[in-house]
């Protein structure tokens, strides 16, 4: 005999009342449910913009979540000190215009105070997880909003969407908690955080064809444009003030955009003729290698970079 | 400076249209193939990039994969974490992503030991479609049956079973035949596949050669059935199903009412801040059914009867829409100003039971701590967290034998039914019929952690079942 239930089929309606949502449709309702409870369950969140694009999405996410209302919470940057001052720019715009609440991080700070070194190879990409924990610990962030996503990398294709951090900022893949249905659990004891990742489901295209299909502006460096740069490590470098070319390495004019807009010592650029949002989707559609190997050094560093930042408290 | 000019072909312009989002998961047993099923779709379906190819090239080279016939081990594409690689196996259930022009799919990965419960219940949960993996060789196991039991169990609209490894029996239709049978008569004893439940599938592939995976195959003449693929590609996703049932329901998330404090970007955008003055709307996402402007909601408030009111607006960011459907996240306006609050319920008129503080339900125990009589936890249901004792444990479940065994405690890994007492009234509903209102979390109230799945059962008497007669 059976133990389980067989009963009378669900009743459906007639006619259908709506077409099918298209996946970014859903993929939109999913991420504006997640930035919902977590402000509903929560006491302090904060959402991490850099001004990079999934953050700036992150961001049109919470606007849309709580119109007529205004965003509920501030905005906080972990900026490294080599940022590209376009990007600054527009983050500082971006919380002008949404009247938002900025909290800075700074990375020169730390190393000015000794509490950080330089490292050798220059890049401050790995130097955030301090001043990042320091800024969550000093507002008393309990959750974090970030545009992580899954496609990005093998770490995070095991993330949760929200994700545990203990004192010390850690992530711990052998400890996650289970995620069911769309019933998220946020509780925490003193000292933890959580680390929510709204947009977990959403792949590089996904995130280009909502830039598009909202009218999202983002900083222009993400646009085909002419900017000098010199070759280092099979990526394009641009020239700036943290960023110069060794003496063999030659400096030239190319038409370049960048996918990713981290530190300028570690992001590179990518020969590109795409000018527009349209142009990019396809573009990236055609891609034929992912956006972190193709314009971050710090995940060539080894197979396991990511997961091992993560485990100490990055992003 | 010379740029080249862009000219995107058909097959660019078609990958940036949209798509339809399709969830599914795979199950198997440990060597049944899954990796390689895995690494096979994602491969096949061009979602493998020229990096990540690359260094799984690499790898195989130096693990002489292949050894005359060389090539790609297509297992190592879902190989994850460094401590997985070091030990040689999966921690957790790892999610994937590849679209083809119609559809974007979410793959949840599970892992197939010894925590099989706890990855398949996770990774079912949100699935539209699960895969199970037989080897051929081996047909219907011991493993198969639990996996197809938690299958039915989570209501999972539709199940797959890929015989794999076809190629090792020699394209057998025999050997296809006879554990295509097994499947069925399992799938019989179950209830899969019958009653609306869930619909079951049996398609022969292998995942080493690619046969009936993406394309169909020329060595299985005698299989007529569509590839795995296609199939992904074609079975309505559960938002779709649940989307076209009667019975609204939308838990109240937070109550938007900005007082005054109106987003700066919606005023400068044109919006009357004095036509804003008194906005309040009910924000949340639509689990089941479809709500019009005009439609007669009820207010399910824990400890209160249901009040009645009408949908005077239904808003998303700025847009005014007449109708929605589930999933779709949106904020509902209504016609009486009743006190609603997070918590809540709004649903359509006349469709609901009597909430209540009696749970009856099956636990899918996740947590190395077990579960005793007597045990006090926090059960999540909807967007309300409301304390429970735990009352008595009615059974565990033999997921082979599908039997109900007594017991008073559950473990790790364990499927049982339980009775609990809420310390406020919820509107429970049968998870048979409502795979969301029906859905809660059971949380540890000293840590946090989530110690169970549940899914609500009917209060006994309700039905006329043999559920309760042991």
């Amino acid at each position: 005999m059976s133990t389980f239930l067989t009963e009378e089929p669900t009743q459906v309606t007639d006619a259908p009342v709506s077409t099918r949502l298209s996946s970014l449709d859903t993929l939109e309702s999913e991420a504006i449910h997640i930035i919902r409870e977590v402000v509903a369950e929560f006491e302090k969140p904060a959402l991490l913009f850099s001004g990079g694009k999934d953050s700036v999405v992150m961001l049109h996410l919470a606007t849309k979540a709580f119109w007529p209302g205004k965003v509920p919470f501030p905005v906080l940057h972990v900026d490294t000190g080599h940022n590209f001052p376009e990007v600054i720019d527009f983050r500082d715009r971006t919380v002008e215009r949404l009247g938002l609440k900025l909290v800075v991080g700074s990375v020169q700070e730390f190393i000015d105070s000794g509490e950080l070194a330089e490292r050798a190879d220059g890049t401050r990409n790995p130097l955030q997880t301090v001043p990042l924990l320091d800024a969550i610990q000093r507002n008393k962030f309990d959750a974090v909003f970030g545009g992580g996503r899954r496609d990005e990398d093998k770490a995070r294709a095991k993330e949760r969407i929200l994700s545990l951090r203990d004192e010390f900022g850690q992530w711990d893949p052998r400890n996650q908690r289970p995620e069911l249905w769309n019933l998220y659990n946020g509780r925490h004891t003193v000292g933890q955080h959580v680390r929510a990742f709204p947009i977990s489901n959403w792949t590089e295209l996904d995130v280009w064809r909502y830039i598009e299909r909202e009218n999202i502006e983002l900083p222009g460096l993400y646009y085909a444009h002419d900017r000098e740069v010199f070759a280092r490590d099979g990526m394009w470098r641009a020239v700036g003030e943290v960023s110069q070319p060794r003496e063999h390495e030659e400096v030239i004019t190319k038409t370049v955009r960048y996918r990713t807009v981290g530190d300028m010592s570690c992001t590179g650029a990518v020969e590109s003729a795409a000018a527009t949002v349209r142009d990019v989707v396809i573009e990236v559609a055609a891609s034929t290698i992912t956006e972190r190997g193709a314009t971050r050094a710090d995940d060539r560093i080894s197979e396991a970079a990511m997961e091992d930042r993560k485990k100490d408290g990055y992003f | 400076m010379s740029t080249e000019t862009f000219l995107p072909g058909p097959d660019l312009v078609a990958a940036a249209l949209p798509t339809t989002l399709f969830r599914f998961a795979t199950a198997g047993s440990v060597d049944d193939g899954k990796s390689t099923l895995v690494g096979r779709l994602l491969h096949d379906s061009k979602a493998i990039l020229a990096d990540q190819l690359d260094a799984v090239a690499r790898t195989s080279a130096d693990r002489g994969f292949g050894g005359e016939k060389g090539g790609i081990d297509l297992a190592l594409l879902t190989d994850g974490l460094r401590a997985e690689r070091e030990q040689g196996i999966t921690i957790d259930v790892a999610y994937r992503y590849f679209a083809t022009d119609r559809r974007s799919f979410i793959l949840a990965d599970c892992p197939g030991h010894v925590q099989y419960t706890k990855n398949t219940v996770t990774g079912a949960s949100t699935a539209d479609a699960v895969v199970v993996l037989i080897d051929a060789r081996k047909g219907v196991l011991e493993q198969t049956r639990r996996h197809l039991s938690v299958l039915q169990l989570l209501r999972v609209a539709h199940v797959i079973v890929a015989v794999n490894k076809i190629d090792l029996v020699d394209f057998s239709e025999d050997v296809f035949r006879e554990i295509e049978a097994d499947v069925q008569q399992v799938g019989r004893e179950l209830g899969l596949g019958s009653d609306g439940v869930a619909d079951l599938r049996v398609i022969p592939v292998s995942a080493l050669d690619g046969d009936n995976v993406v394309d169909a195959s020329e060595r299985t003449p005698w299989y007529d059935g569509p590839a795995l693929l296609e199939v992904l590609e074609t079975l309505p996703a559960a938002d779709e199903l649940e989307s076209h049932l009667e019975s609204f329901r939308f838990p109240v998330q937070l109550v938007v009412r900005p007082q005054g404090a109106l987003a700066p970007d919606a005023v400068a955008g044109g919006l009357d801040p004095e036509a804003y003055r008194d906005y309040r709307a009910y924000a949340g996402q639509i689990t089941e059914g479809s709500v019009k402007v005009g439609d007669q909601v009820s207010i399910l408030t824990p400890g209160q009867a249901p009040r009645t009111t009408t949908v005077t607006g239904i808003d998303f960011a700025g847009r005014e829409l007449a109708e929605a459907a589930a999933p779709q996240s949106v904020a509902l306006r209504l016609a009486d100003e009743f006190d609603v609050a997070r918590g809540d319920t709004i649903a359509a008129a006349g469709t609901v039971r009597e909430a209540s503080a009696d749970l009856y339900a099956a636990l899918c125990w996740l947590s190395p701590k077990p579960l005793r009589e007597g045990a006090k936890v926090l059960v999540k249901h909807g967007t309300r967290t409301v304390q429970a004792l735990v009352r008595n444990v009615t059974g565990k479940l033999d997921l082979a034998s599908f039997g109900l065994e007594p017991t008073s405690t559950l473990e790790l890994n364990d499927i049982g039914h339980a009775q609990l007492r809420l310390a406020a009234p919820l509107p429970l509903e049968n998870y048979l019929h409502h795979r969301r209102t029906g859905a809660f979390l059971v949380i540890d109230p000293l840590d946090g952690n989530t110690l169970a799945a549940g899914l609500v059962n009917d209060h006994p008497g309700d039905h006329e079942d043999e559920r309760y007669s042991i």
